[in-house]
């Protein structure tokens, strides 16, 4: 079969359900990218936890490790699911992309696929393996769960990277050519940011969701050990990994005015190209020049609009800019929150006793996975409508099979059924007794 | 060059279906252990597979992205086509993915026996359904492009049930098998028993199975049926034939940790006979030269395949080492926790707490990290994430490390 004859077969299809395919494909990322977080932040969690624990002997260290790495492998169980199944819906939903783009980007997944495999067999190991392998191999082998999270999720924002920024190949009669893997996936410059922001992410998102469980319990007049250790770390990271964001934050915003400017342009709905552009934030508030001192850090800087494209090449810029300051003004108040955590922390050696302080923690877990999701759809609706920024439509990646609403309705019931399986399996294990995670018997006393 | 990835990925088809496979099996033999014994068949069972079934798993996703990457017009025309057993294997694996982390949670036999119940029949409909994607394929019936061949026909048809149900009984077998042999090195001879028969049952319908398979390819698809019945693809089919049997026998003879060997020899000869029956075609009118993507993207997928493999070969000898040394099982005495004396010791050490100062500087660095983040661009601001990030990983050890104040009495 002659190659042109191949690249036809793939050309435009009739699909009534575009806008459906996209909503199931986003729906399954919402399920699976909180799963992401806990994946990426979790394991370091834990094995500071175990490490604590063999440094000073304190044994509720050893008990928290353990018990949260019970709940670590029940949700990494669900993220394994959740994430097989986006890799089905990539071809399932869109396989016009597959066919025209697998061979630039799935190098990304096949590296990703090792980085699965190696977090899969350690976390394994490392949960089983408590009370079973001498205590500094089993800290050891917390390692590379911690390095494979960190490394899975880079091959996945490399792709993810390449979307928004894609290069590494050349386009002709409509497929690819002169493909360099390599170049398109690492040697591109939306990826450090992506990934970083991503990163900071998970640990805000499981640090503080971790916070507001046991935020809950404190408030609920529990000051054990258990639930003061749980807050102290947990808190920490999230508070340590808050301000950070803005920074990382403010680097994705240059990087995209530069890059994909009509993205930056409908985070503001800046319909026209405008010198000086201000920053609206609702209800009406104007402030002259700031989002040109925002985006490129100079207050008389050029801001590319929405015009400069036809209306066909934009955005839905409503949903953009709606989440573009949710995630922002959720990021601000986690920041600030952080910051009264780390004074009293650090000032006073002990957690803060105020109970708006608690209220305000417990709220910060759902509001920091809010934020999360909003920036996905940020980033994501916001290179809409290219599925390949600027070289391929949404529309002409989408399957022309038929059955998207029953797929999508079936989808949707698996998944609730399976946030509501999480929820259960959380509370149950919760309710555990602590003992069942203590330390066995010294040396010497047993048979 | 461009023969390579299939040869790799009908090897992670091989493996999946002999790990994967038994894993599947292990929840299908779920289905039938109930009540008071059942519960102990259900323990073992779950005790068996829980530490591995992720890793099991991961030969899938292997497939699937090596397709995508090396054959990309080829996938996209499988996945488009064959959508809808494609969807109800992923609706399978999420809900046995779900059992496995709700069995976590469950605390009453009642509560574990409708887990289980879940559990089963995912793990009946998934191997099923992956069958009938096969079977598909097989019978030529994907033709390329996007949704090009019939929505159902591709999968309902004598091949695909075929291969669907034999999927599902060589699951079981396999995990029959590889259960019983646990059982055996646990010490629960009467476990061992019950899959032993378990195990024999299953071979004996896989094996009916296979034998009817030739009468059924030979009028629903008959290129692979010449395939199979001439040359190198006939070698694959006896050799296959010969392994089941050997395997059969073995576990007759109660030997089975030979058994599994044979067993995934029988598999194996037959993935590969297909592999050779099938070629040089990848889907009717493409051959695998005209699907396989560039020499530059196979050649990077090989690179990063050998690098990966490199790590993943001795972590996974590590893992089942362990498991199959019995080191994870229930009745090994643990590890002796640490010495309280000594801990109290190091408890006391200047060591074990981190110091205002240090936190102090390590707060410094990340903020000294982020300003230069904030205001350069290029290499410079390189240097200042690496700085604030840096920082920020120090700043979590000195912060979450502080000596705390008494708390108030």
């Amino acid at each position: 079969m002659p190659l042109d004859l191949i690249a036809s077969a793939f050309g435009p299809v009739q699909q009534n359900y575009l806008l459906e395919a996209r909503q199931m494909q986003a729906m399954s990322f919402v399920a699976h990218i909180p799963l992401v977080c806990f994946g990426v932040a979790f394991p370091a969690l834990v094995v500071f936890a175990e490490w604590r624990h063999h440094r000073t002997g304190n044994p509720v260290y050893r008990t928290l490790a353990r018990r949260w790495s019970k709940i670590m492998l029940a949700l990494f169980a669900v993220g394994v699911v959740s994430g097989t199944i986006l890799s089905f819906e990539l071809g399932l939903l869109w396989p016009g992309f597959m066919a025209a783009f697998g061979d630039v980007f799935g190098l990304g997944f096949t590296l990703e696929g090792f980085s699965f495999f190696i977090e899969a067999i350690f976390i394994a190991i490392y949960v089983y393996g408590w009370d079973r392998l001498p205590p500094r191999t089993h800290l050891l082998t917390g390692i590379p769960v911690i390095v494979s999270g960190i490394t899975g999720s880079f091959f996945v924002i490399a792709v993810n990277a390449w979307m928004n920024n894609p290069s590494g190949f050349r386009m002709e009669n409509g497929e690819a050519v002169d493909i360099d893997p390599w170049g398109a996936l690492f040697g591109n410059s939306y990826l450090a940011h992506e990934m970083v922001h991503m990163y900071v992410a998970a640990y805000i998102v499981a640090g503080f969701l971790l916070a507001s469980i046991y935020g809950w319990q404190w408030l609920k007049g529990n000051r054990s050990d258990y639930v003061r250790t749980a807050l102290t770390l947990s808190l920490t990271a999230a508070a340590i990994a808050a301000p950070v964001q803005l920074i990382v934050g403010d680097w994705a915003a240059r990087t995209v005015a530069k890059e994909q400017p009509v993205k930056l342009a409908s985070f503001e709905d800046l319909q026209e190209t405008t010198e000086g552009a201000p920053f609206d934030i609702p209800p009406g508030i104007e402030i002259p020049d700031m989002l040109s001192l925002l985006a490129f850090h100079d207050p008389n800087a050029t801001v590319t609009g929405l015009d400069s494209v036809p209306p066909d090449d934009r955005p839905p810029v409503g949903i953009v800019r709606a989440s573009f300051l949710t995630m922002v003004g959720i990021g601000s108040l986690l920041a600030a929150l952080a910051a009264v955590f780390l004074y009293v922390r650090v000032r006073k050696r002990r957690l803060p006793e105020s109970r708006w302080f608690w209220r305000a923690a417990i709220a910060a877990g759902p509001l920091s996975v809010v934020a999360l999701i909003a920036g996905w759809v940020t980033t994501e609706v916001g290179r809409q409508p290219w599925v390949v920024y600027g070289v391929m439509r949404t529309e002409d990646a989408v399957t022309g099979a038929g059955g998207i609403p029953v797929g999508y309705a079936t989808m949707a019931i698996v998944y609730a059924g399976v946030f509501a399986a999480v929820i259960w399996i959380l509370r149950r294990l919760a309710a555990r007794p602590l003992e069942e995670d203590a330390a066995p018997a010294p040396e010497g006393t047993h048979g | 060059m461009a023969e390579i990835p299939i040869i790799l990925i009908l090897v992670g088809l091989a493996a999946y279906t002999v790990l994967g496979g038994a894993d599947f099996g292990a929840g299908i033999w779920e289905l039938t252990a109930r009540g008071e014994r059942g519960s102990a068949l259900r323990d073992h069972t779950h005790r068996s597979m829980a530490p591995v079934w992720e890793a099991n798993h991961v030969w899938l996703i292997f497939v699937l992205v090596m397709a995508w990457t090396c054959y990309p017009e080829a996938f996209s025309s499988i996945v488009s086509t064959l959508t809808i057993p494609l969807f109800v294997a992923g609706v399978g694996i999420i809900l046995r993915g779900a059992g496995y982390a709700l069995r976590a949670g469950s605390s009453t036999p009642r509560e574990e026996g409708r887990i289980s119940l879940l559990f089963a029949l995912s793990s009946v409909l998934t191997p099923f359904a992956l069958g009938l994607v096969v079977g598909g394929i097989a019978s030529g019936r994907v033709p390329v492009g996007n949704a090009q061949g019939d929505e159902i026909t591709s999968w309902l048809n004598a091949t695909s049930l075929l291969i669907g149900v034999l999927a599902v009984a060589t699951a079981a077998y396999l995990a029959a098998v590889y259960l019983a042999a646990d059982a055996r090195r646990m010490g629960s001879d009467d476990v061992a028993e019950a899959f032993r028969t378990r195990a024999l049952i299953a071979g004996v319908i896989a094996g009916v199975l296979a034998l009817a398979g030739p009468f059924i390819l030979s009028s629903d698809a008959p290129d692979i049926y010449d395939g199979l019945t001439s040359g190198a693809g006939l070698v694959a089919l006896l050799a296959s034939g010969v392994a089941g049997v050997t395997a059969l026998a073995l576990v007759v003879t109660r030997r089975y940790g030979a058994a599994r060997v044979a067993a995934a020899a029988a598999v194996v000869a037959i993935v590969a006979g297909w592999g050779l029956a099938q070629q040089p075609e990848i889907l009717p009118g493409l051959t695998i030269d005209e699907a396989a993507a560039s020499d530059t993207t196979i050649t990077a997928v090989l690179i990063g395949f050998a690098a990966g493999l490199v790590i993943l070969v001795p972590s996974l000898v590590y893992l089942f080492r362990l498991v199959l040394s019995g080191r994870f099982d229930p009745a090994t005495a643990p590890w002796p926790g640490p010495d309280p004396a000594r801990a109290a010791a190091v408890n006391a050490g200047p060591n074990a707490h981190s110091s205002l100062r240090t936190t102090l500087i390590t707060g410094a660095v990340t903020a000294i990290g982020a300003g230069i983040t904030f205001v350069s661009e290029g290499p410079l601001r390189s240097v200042g994430v690496a700085l604030m990030l840096a920082g920020a990983v120090a700043c979590f050890f000195a912060v979450a490390s502080l000596d705390e104040a008494e708390p108030p009495a």
